[in-house]
C-alpha cells in the first residue's frame, strides 16, 4: 500500500507528464484556452490512461515480453520467442481500439458525460501522454497490475493539474500587456517553463 | 533549380520559416523538447522524424484513394507505427548509445502530431512526390528548431558541442578557474523557455505571423 502511494505521488508531482517529459504538449497547448474545456480534456485523459495502461500491461506481460507466451506454448518453445519489438504497434493499436470502445460505451450509457467529453475522446488516441505512459510503464517494469494502474492514474492527475493550471493562467494573461510577437503561444511556453521550475521543487523528495 | 519546380521548392522551404511545424503550427512539441539537452540525440531525432514523416506521407499518399474515410486514423497509425519500428531497430543496431538516451521518445514519434497533421492535411489530398517533399520540408523545419535549441543548451549547459569541450578545463572552478556551467540549461524547464524565446524572435522578424 505504501509502495502504491509512493508511485502515485511520484507520478503526479515528480515525474509529471508535462513538466518533466513534455508529453501531450500538442493538446495541452491547443485546448488550454479556457478552464472549462481543459477540465473536460483533463478528465478524459485520466479516464483513458486508467483504462489503456492496465490493458497494455497485461499484453506486455502475457504476450510481448521475452518468454511471455509460456502459458500458451510451454516453457521450452516460449523461451525462444521475443516479441518486444512489436510493442509500439501493439500499444498504439490497443490505445486506438480502447478509445473507440470507451467512446461508444460512454455514448450509449452516459450521454451527459459523452456530450461533455465527446469531442476530446478521439483526440486522445494520438495524445503523446497516453502512448508515453504505456512506454514508460514497460520501461520501468512495474511489478504488478496495481502498480501500473496507480502509475497511470497518477500520470493522468498530473496532466490534469498542469492543463487546468495553464488554462487559468491564460485566462488571466489575456488582460496583460505583453509584447505583440510574444502574445499567444510564446508566452504560454514561457509560463509553462516557469510552472515547470515550480514543480521541480518536488524533485528533492526521495520516494 | 532543374530538378524541382518553384512549387516543389516552396514545399520544402515554407516549413522552415512561415509554416514551421513547431513555432507556427505548434505541432510535435511533445517529443521535441526532451531530446534537446545535447546536440547528438537532437540530430538523430531530427533525422528519424524527417524519415518517418517523408515515408509515411508517401505511403498514405499512394493509398489515399483506397482508404475508407472512417478508419483512416487507424490505417495512418499502423503505417506510422510500422515505420517507427523500422527506425527503432536501425537506431538500436547502429547508434545504440543514442537510442538508449532517447528511450521512449523514439516510440513517441508515432504520436508526434507533425506526422499525423501532415498526413491529414497534405498526404490525403496530394500525389506521392509532392507529399514526399512536404514530409522532408516539415521534418527539416522541425529538425532545425531542435538543433538550435540543442546547440544553445549544450554550449551553456555542458560547455561543449557534439561532446567536444569548448571551455578549457583550467577555467572551471574545480580546477582553480572562474567558470561554471549553467546547470539550469540542462533541466527540462529551460527547453520550454528557449522555445518561447525562439518564437518571440521569429515573430518579431516576420510581422505576418503576429496574432496567429
Amino acid at each position: 500500500m505504501e509502495e502504491l502511494l509512493n508511485i502515485f505521488v511520484k507520478s503526479v508531482f515528480i515525474d509529471n507528464m508535462i513538466f518533466a517529459y513534455f508529453l501531450g504538449m500538442c493538446s495541452y497547448l491547443a485546448v488550454s484556452k479556457t478552464v472549462e474545456t481543459s477540465t473536460g480534456l483533463g478528465i478524459a485523459v485520466i479516464f483513458v490512461l486508467a483504462i489503456t495502461v492496465p490493458v497494455n500491461y497485461l499484453i506486455e506481460k502475457f504476450v510481448l515480453k521475452p518468454g511471455a507466451l509460456e502459458w500458451l506454448l510451454g516453457h521450452e518453445m516460449a523461451s525462444q520467442i521475443d516479441l518486444s519489438f512489436l510493442s509500439f504497434i501493439m500499444f498504439i493499436a490497443v490505445i486506438a481500439w480502447m478509445v473507440q470502445l470507451v467512446e461508444m460505451t460512454v455514448e450509449k450509457f452516459a450521454p451527459a458525460l459523452y456530450s461533455a467529453l465527446g469531442i476530446f475522446l478521439p483526440l486522445i488516441a494520438v495524445n503523446c501522454a497516453v502512448l508515453g505512459a504505456a512506454l514508460f510503464m514497460s520501461e520501468r517494469n512495474y511489478s504488478s497490475l496495481a502498480e501500473a494502474t496507480t502509475f497511470a492514474v497518477g500520470s493522468g492527475v498530473g496532466w490534469f493539474l498542469a492543463i487546468v493550471g495553464i488554462a487559468a493562467i491564460r485566462e488571466k494573461i489575456r488582460y496583460s500587456n505583453i509584447p505583440a510577437p510574444l502574445r499567444g503561444i510564446g508566452i504560454t511556453f514561457i509560463a509553462t517553463g516557469i510552472m515547470a521550475i515550480a514543480f521541480m521543487s518536488f524533485m528533492g523528495i526521495k520516494l | 533549380m532543374g530538378l524541382l519546380s518553384t512549387k516543389d521548392t516552396k514545399l520544402i522551404t515554407n516549413p522552415m520559416n512561415l509554416e514551421n511545424p513547431i513555432t507556427v503550427q505548434v505541432l510535435g512539441v511533445c517529443s521535441a523538447l526532451a531530446v534537446t539537452v545535447k546536440l547528438e540525440p537532437a540530430l538523430v531525432m531530427a533525422i528519424s522524424v524527417t524519415a518517418v514523416t517523408a515515408f509515411s506521407n508517401v505511403i498514405i499518399s499512394m493509398l489515399r484513394n483506397t482508404i475508407p474515410n472512417r478508419i483512416r486514423i487507424i490505417v495512418q497509425l499502423v503505417v506510422v507505427a510500422a515505420l517507427v519500428i523500422i527506425v527503432d531497430q536501425i537506431l538500436k543496431a547502429f547508434v545504440y548509445d543514442v537510442s538508449k538516451q532517447l528511450s521512449v521518445f523514439v516510440g513517441l514519434i508515432i504520436t508526434n502530431c507533425i506526422i499525423m497533421g501532415r498526413l491529414e492535411a497534405f498526404a490525403l489530398g496530394n500525389k506521392p512526390w509532392p507529399s514526399f517533399l512536404d514530409g522532408v520540408g516539415n521534418g527539416a523545419g522541425y529538425g532545425m528548431i531542435l538543433i538550435i535549441v540543442a546547440i544553445v543548451r549544450e554550449i551553456f549547459g555542458s560547455g561543449s558541442i557534439w561532446g567536444i569541450s569548448l571551455i578549457p578545463q583550467s577555467w572551471y572552478i574545480a580546477n582553480g578557474g572562474f567558470y561554471a556551467n549553467n546547470g539550469f540549461m540542462i533541466l527540462p524547464p529551460m527547453a520550454l523557455i528557449m522555445l518561447g524565446v525562439i518564437i518571440w524572435v521569429q515573430r518579431s522578424r516576420t510581422k505576418e505571423l503576429i496574432g496567429k
